[in-house]
């Protein structure tokens, strides 16, 4: 039996939002302190105490609400998540159920042969994060640190509209690329703040009812959220194929193994008893704060890709990859406004090839660059003035990253600055045509592909500092016999 | 309101309370009897009741600014803890 399998993924994401205190007390929210200094009696759930809303958490959901289209509560309700974990000390997680603070909004994601797809977005509600657990170095005990605890996530949940691993990936990184944008969230998967589950289910094509799903766990980069669902869709098609059955569960992605294992028993399912938190009065938005905060939204990716594509003629792969961080988008346009919008696509190429090859190369966010926007633009204005071509300007490039020197200066000190004198040129093709005269005969016999060859040859000659233009002329006259051997 | 075993052994781990076969008759008595009494309150006319999310339903939850106003104090917390190590709060090993 062959059966052709749907996969269908539902990606539910957790944003650490960016700020300082915690979403229901006054502590830290600071990434990296010692254990439970940052953990005041609201976050150790001791009796008596009260959480109190921090309204920049309330700011950065709306902010997040209206920039994917959605539709922004008047009225949003916290409730009670009830279960019981040593992270949480009050056992309960103060999170939103029936009244979520963003309701239905979309995201158009673009795949990687170009097409676009628009991922429905369930909704988006304020919850606060657990503690952490350390299960290592303490005999038969686990150790746990709260510091975490009430720091404020944004819960974002697609709909089951993704239909392979690689446009979970693509919505994933969308949303991570906006929250960025928006500055509600640092995007640091490394240091957790911004995590994924994803449901899972396979169904046959053309079936319309979904599978059982079952709920990844634990994913925490790109590369894994692909391995992890391809991983569980092949195991789900196993069983089912197998004549079994999907039980729903969660599981959880093991990267070492490279495999999902079940992470609770169905006998144990979770029961989470859901009511409002009598601790927190219903949230009331007005409108005048939801336009206070519309007012407040920069321009968002696909607004700047558009913008890079009008304005600077680059094609919409370029805009899209340019504007897929805001950091970059910002380099790329400091270059270009140094450089003139009619260089726009020489800064492009640089900013998205040596550039970007160069920081990953050496693991670094464009913050961290080695060569700032007004040193890649001084260089790159040697090659627009034509004191150096662009092969010469990649050894200056790497100079620059290695010693910080400027264009200028590595140039004027390894003499680079290339060879436009016609005389100076001719007199190294002279040499090289009198130093292969088998090669000269058989061109003139017809062996046009040897054209490259004298070309190749008075570059290296002259050092790579000839003009490469001028070469060509001058060389496709010499050779034919024209000007003086 | 009538409750199965199972469903009393399920509310008990929800809890997190330890039954003992002694206390299962006794259980398996008073609960139904005191959800029965409770379940009174669904005779009482709500269709064309507003569900209400809190007493004061209709004030706004006040906001506090972002600001970090706590400074640690986890020696003081931790005075009460079972058992402490590096700064961490032991817990018997609980591992998923």
């Amino acid at each position: 039996m062959n059966m052709e399998w749907e996969t269908v993924i539902g990606l539910e994401i957790h944003a650490q939002l960016a700020t300082r205190s915690k979403i229901f007390s006054g502590s830290a929210t600071a990434y990296g302190a010692e254990p439970n200094t940052q953990a005041n009696l609201v976050d150790l759930g001791y009796p008596g105490v009260l959480p109190v809303l921090n309204r920049e958490v309330v700011r950065m959901a709306v902010k997040f609400g209206l920039a994917v289209g959605a539709t922004v509560a008047k009225r949003s309700v916290f409730a009670r998540k009830n279960y019981f974990y040593p992270d949480l000390p009050k056992g309960y997680q103060i999170s939103q159920y029936e009244l979520p603070i963003v309701q239905l909004g979309k995201l158009e994601i673009v795949l990687d042969d170009g097409a676009r797809k628009t991922v429905g977005i369930t909704r988006a509600h304020l919850e606060e994060d657990a503690g952490k657990s350390l299960h290592e170095n303490f005999q038969g005990y686990s150790g746990i640190d709260l510091n975490r605890a009430g720091t404020p996530l944004l819960e974002i949940v697609s709909e089951p509209d993704m239909r392979s691993a690689k446009e979970a990936v693509a919505y994933m990184k969308r949303i991570h690329t906006l929250v960025r944008y928006l500055e509600i969230c640092d995007g640091n998967m490394q240091e957790g703040s911004f995590r994924c589950d994803a449901n899972v289910s396979v169904r046959q094509k053309g079936q319309e009812k979904l599978g059982t799903r079952c709920e990844i766990k634990n994913l925490n980069s790109f590369r894994f959220i692909e391995k992890a669902i391809n991983h569980e869709v092949a195991r789900q098609i196993d069983v089912i194929e197998g004549g079994g059955k999907i039980r729903q569960e969660t599981r959880l992605y093991d990267p070492d193994k490279d495999e999902t294992r079940p992470l609770r028993s169905k006998e144990e399912a979770n029961d989470y008893r859901y009511f409002p938190d009598p601790d927190l009065l219903p949230v009331i938005i007005e409108q005048s704060f939801i336009d206070q905060v519309r007012a407040t939204l920069p321009e968002l990716p696909d607004q700047k890709a558009a913008r890079f594509v009008e304005q600077h003629g680059l094609s919409p792969y370029d805009a899209g990859t340019l504007s897929a961080s805001r950091e970059v988008g910002d380099y790329y346009e400091a270059v270009v406004a140094a450089l003139g919008a009619a260089h726009a696509k020489l800064a492009a190429n640089w900013v998205m090839g040596d550039l970007s090859a160069s920081l990953n190369n050496d693991g670094l966010e464009i913050s961290g660059s080695r060569i700032g926007a007004a040193g890649l633009a001084a260089l790159l204005a040697r090659i627009v003035d034509e004191t150096i071509s662009g092969k010469i300007a990649k050894e200056v490039f790497e100079a620059m990253w290695a010693d910080g020197q400027s264009a200028d200066a590595i140039i004027e000190a390894r003499g680079l600055k290339q060879i436009t004198d016609a005389g100076a040129i001719e007199k190294v093709i002279d040499e090289v045509i009198a130093a292969n005269p088998k090669q000269l005969a058989d061109y003139r016999a017809g062996r046009d592909k040897l054209f490259g060859f004298f070309v190749g040859q008075v570059m290296k000659v002259s050092g790579g500092k000839a003009n490469p233009a001028q070469v060509n002329d001058l060389l496709k006259k010499k050779l034919q016999g024209q000007g003086s051997l | 309101m009538s409750l199965t075993r199972d469903d009393v052994l399920d509310i008990a781990r929800l809890a997190r309370l330890a039954i003992t076969p002694a206390e299962m008759p006794g259980l398996s008595d008073s609960l139904p009897k005191i959800l029965t009494f409770v379940e009174q309150l669904s005779a009482a006319q709500t269709a064309d009741v507003e569900p209400m999310a809190h007493p004061l339903d209709g004030q706004s939850q006040r906001l506090r600014s972002d600001t970090v106003s706590e400074t640690d104090a986890h020696e003081r917390y931790q005075q009460n803890a079972a058992r402490v190590e590096a700064s961490l709060y032991l817990v018997p090993k609980v591992i998923e």
